[in-house]
């Protein structure tokens, strides 16, 4: 097994598109926001996000801000929740949530509130519970929750729970454990945890463990290193975490690890990426790893980081 | 026009020729610059001139289909043709065939469910049983693909075609009874489909059939929570119909797989079931002989059971057992 490569890790995240006519650089241009957010994140937690000037990151980021406050995956793209989420937690990274509008933000965000309380992630009107999160989240960290209808976006929440205790992308889809972090957290948020029956959503994510011990997302999928951080952060929240087995899945994420070129895959042996590699890393936060920097499980970004924001340390 | 007609590369091509095209701008000195292939440049840098003028012509329709088949996952380029699509006023049963191909390779694109729903629902519930035939042919590419669950329950509830849904859950059901996005799906339609009069009137028979699937395989976690779902809201029914507890019972005589019996019959007994002999004895014989002294209770053998068994949870047993009131 071994332990964490760290400086092969940082390496990789900072040589990862430069790679020629790579498949992944091509397809991933649009959505290259929630990338800098996966690769910078990572840095932080590693602690090495010096690594990068920040001036040249921020200059880019806010050519991707349009007029309505939202931004977009690139300059050149329309704007979307994903990436307006992706965009002001990369600017708390740096602590430099002072160069946005922050009114103006929360206003593209609050106008994509619809009448049941659900969330558009755009203009185009796709609903999911997804969206709820990026809006909470966001407007959170932009400390503009006041700006939305909490109390609707929570009973919309509610509404996407199963009976098996989980949360679906709409009332009536199956339990997912990403949309379960997802409404987990924007539960947690807006202190709305009593809509979550925690011993019964606890059982359910801790089965999600396999004999591998990995972790999947739905009952019999294959374990995934991204579910590191969706079941995780979730147990974390409605503090259930102690009942899997911790030991297991850090030798599951480590072994995912590309021990000579850098970067985590989603399972042992299979080709790494930006996205697994930021879900490994912050899962072996959420678990304590040695030498990383704690996140937080709500927010999605490191403790410090958090600590920042609401109370100005 | 298709795609392929367009061997040509645009800027050598006469159709083209007013068009200035927009290189990529990665902003000042990419922190993390992309390389990309030179089709695909040629093809974004026309795409982003028609998209910042706004031409919503039939050659920008077009070319949003070469970007597209170059990448599928790029958002801005399928809101563009959106907006051609309703400029031109295209007859949107051509843009569901259009559609086809690409989804079939890419089926687990946001952007292609997002476009199809955008279309379906423009064109009401004429095309309902069309499209509950093309996430049928998608399911049977990947019988969990989470996009074509959620679509497919979208087409329900709002164009409708209940009518063969629990059918084609069972069908489902018979391919793979370990599939829970078909037994999500089933009781997504027992308790919404307009036909079937809700989760009461058919509890009766969902019981005898979940009873038969668990029956074949115990080890099945679907089935299980499925069985404690049909009794939602309603916790006195589900504790004193025996067919609960006999499945229990049968699965825990069996001596294989009996997890999930053993967690049922420890969630039956917190809520006020009363066991006989007969749950005794079975849950006796499964004790493993070197374990620590015998239990007082039935619940707190079950605990110790399942610690045994299930050694990943034993922390969650554990719990269980110590959340036992002193005398069960």
């Amino acid at each position: 097994m071994g332990e964490l490569v760290v400086d092969k890790h940082v390496e990789y995240i900072l040589s990862v598109e430069k790679r020629k006519d790579s498949f992944e650089s091509v397809v991933l241009e649009h959505l290259r926001m929630n990338g800098a957010y996966w690769g910078l994140t990572t840095l932080d937690l590693l602690g090495k996000l010096d690594a990068l000037d920040s001036n040249e990151v921020i200059q880019w980021i806010m050519k991707c801000q349009h007029e309505s406050g939202g931004f977009a995956g690139n300059i050149g793209h329309d704007p979307h929740l994903l990436y307006t989420l992706s965009a002001v937690q990369v600017l708390a990274l740096f602590d430099k949530l002072n160069v946005l509008d922050a009114d103006k933000v929360a206003n593209y965000i609050s106008g994509l509130q619809n009448e049941d309380g659900s969330f558009s992630g755009d203009e185009w009107g796709e609903v999911d519970s997804r969206f709820s999160y990026l809006a909470i989240c966001c407007l959170s960290i932009l400390h503009r929750l006041d700006k939305m209808n909490v109390e609707k976006a929570v009973n919309y929440i509610a509404s996407c729970k199963n009976v098996d205790g989980g949360f679906g992308c709409t009332p009536g889809g199956e339990s997912h454990a990403g949309q379960i972090f997802c409404c987990v957290g924007a539960l947690a948020i807006t202190g709305s945890l009593h809509h979550v029956d925690k011993d019964l959503l606890g059982w359910w994510l801790c089965e999600r463990q396999v004999k591998s011990g990995g972790l999947n997302g739905r009952p019999e999928k294959l374990p995934d290193v991204c579910y590191s951080w969706w079941v995780l952060s979730s147990l974390i929240m409605i503090d259930r975490v102690h009942w899997i087995n911790k030991d297991k899945l850090v030798k599951f994420i480590l072994n995912c690890q590309d021990t000579e070129n850098g970067g985590i895959s989603d399972r042992p042996e299979d080709a790494v990426d930006v996205f697994h590699t930021y879900f490994g890393v912050a899962g072996l936060s959420l678990l304590e790893y040695p030498g990383l920097k704690a996140i937080d499980p709500a927010h999605a970004l490191p403790v410090d980081v958090v600590n920042r924001i609401f109370f100005q340390k | 026009m298709d795609a392929e007609e367009h061997k040509l590369p645009l800027s050598q091509n006469p159709e083209w020729a007013d068009v200035t095209p927009i290189p990529q701008d990665d902003g000042p000195n990419p922190v993390v610059p992309i390389a990309y292939k030179p089709e695909f440049i040629e093809t974004m840098d026309y795409f982003r001139a028609v998209y910042k003028a706004n031409e919503f012509s039939p050659r920008a329709l077009q070319l949003t289909h070469q970007a597209i088949l170059l990448n599928p996952g790029n958002y801005t380029v399928w809101h563009f043709r959106r907006l051609i699509l309703d400029a031109l006023g295209i007859d949107l049963n051509e843009e569901l065939e259009f559609m086809s191909g690409i989804s079939e390779n890419n089926p687990k694109n946001y952007q292609i469910w997002h476009h199809r729903r955008w279309i379906a629902e423009k064109l009401g519930a004429d095309v309902a049983s069309k499209e509950l035939d093309f996430t049928k042919r998608m399911l049977f590419l990947d019988a969990k693909n989470y996009h074509a669950w959620s679509y497919r329950q979208w087409v329900l509830q709002t164009l409708g075609g209940w009518e063969n849904e629990l059918s084609y859950c069972h069908q489902l059901l018979e391919e793979d009874v370990f599939n829970n996005s078909a037994w999500n799906q089933r009781y997504f339609v027992v308790t919404g489909s307009p036909l079937l009069g809700g989760l009461e009137a058919m509890r009766e028979s969902e019981v005898k059939y979940t009873v038969e699937a668990i029956l074949r395989s115990p080890e099945n976690e679907s089935p299980w929570r499925y069985l404690r779902g049909l009794y939602k809201n309603d916790p006195k029914s589900w504790i004193s119909d025996p067919q609960v507890s006999s499945v229990c019972l049968k699965v825990l005589s069996a001596k294989a797989n009996h997890v999930f019996a053993l967690s049922t019959l420890l969630d039956l007994l917190s809520h006020g079931f009363q066991a006989n002999q007969e749950f005794e004895d079975a849950v006796d014989s499964l004790r493993p002989s070197n374990s620590d002294p015998p239990d007082s209770d039935l619940a707190k053998a079950i605990c110790s059971i399942l610690r045994h068994v299930d050694p990943m949870r034993v922390n969650y047993w554990t719990w269980r057992k110590n959340k036992l009131p002193l005398s069960v």
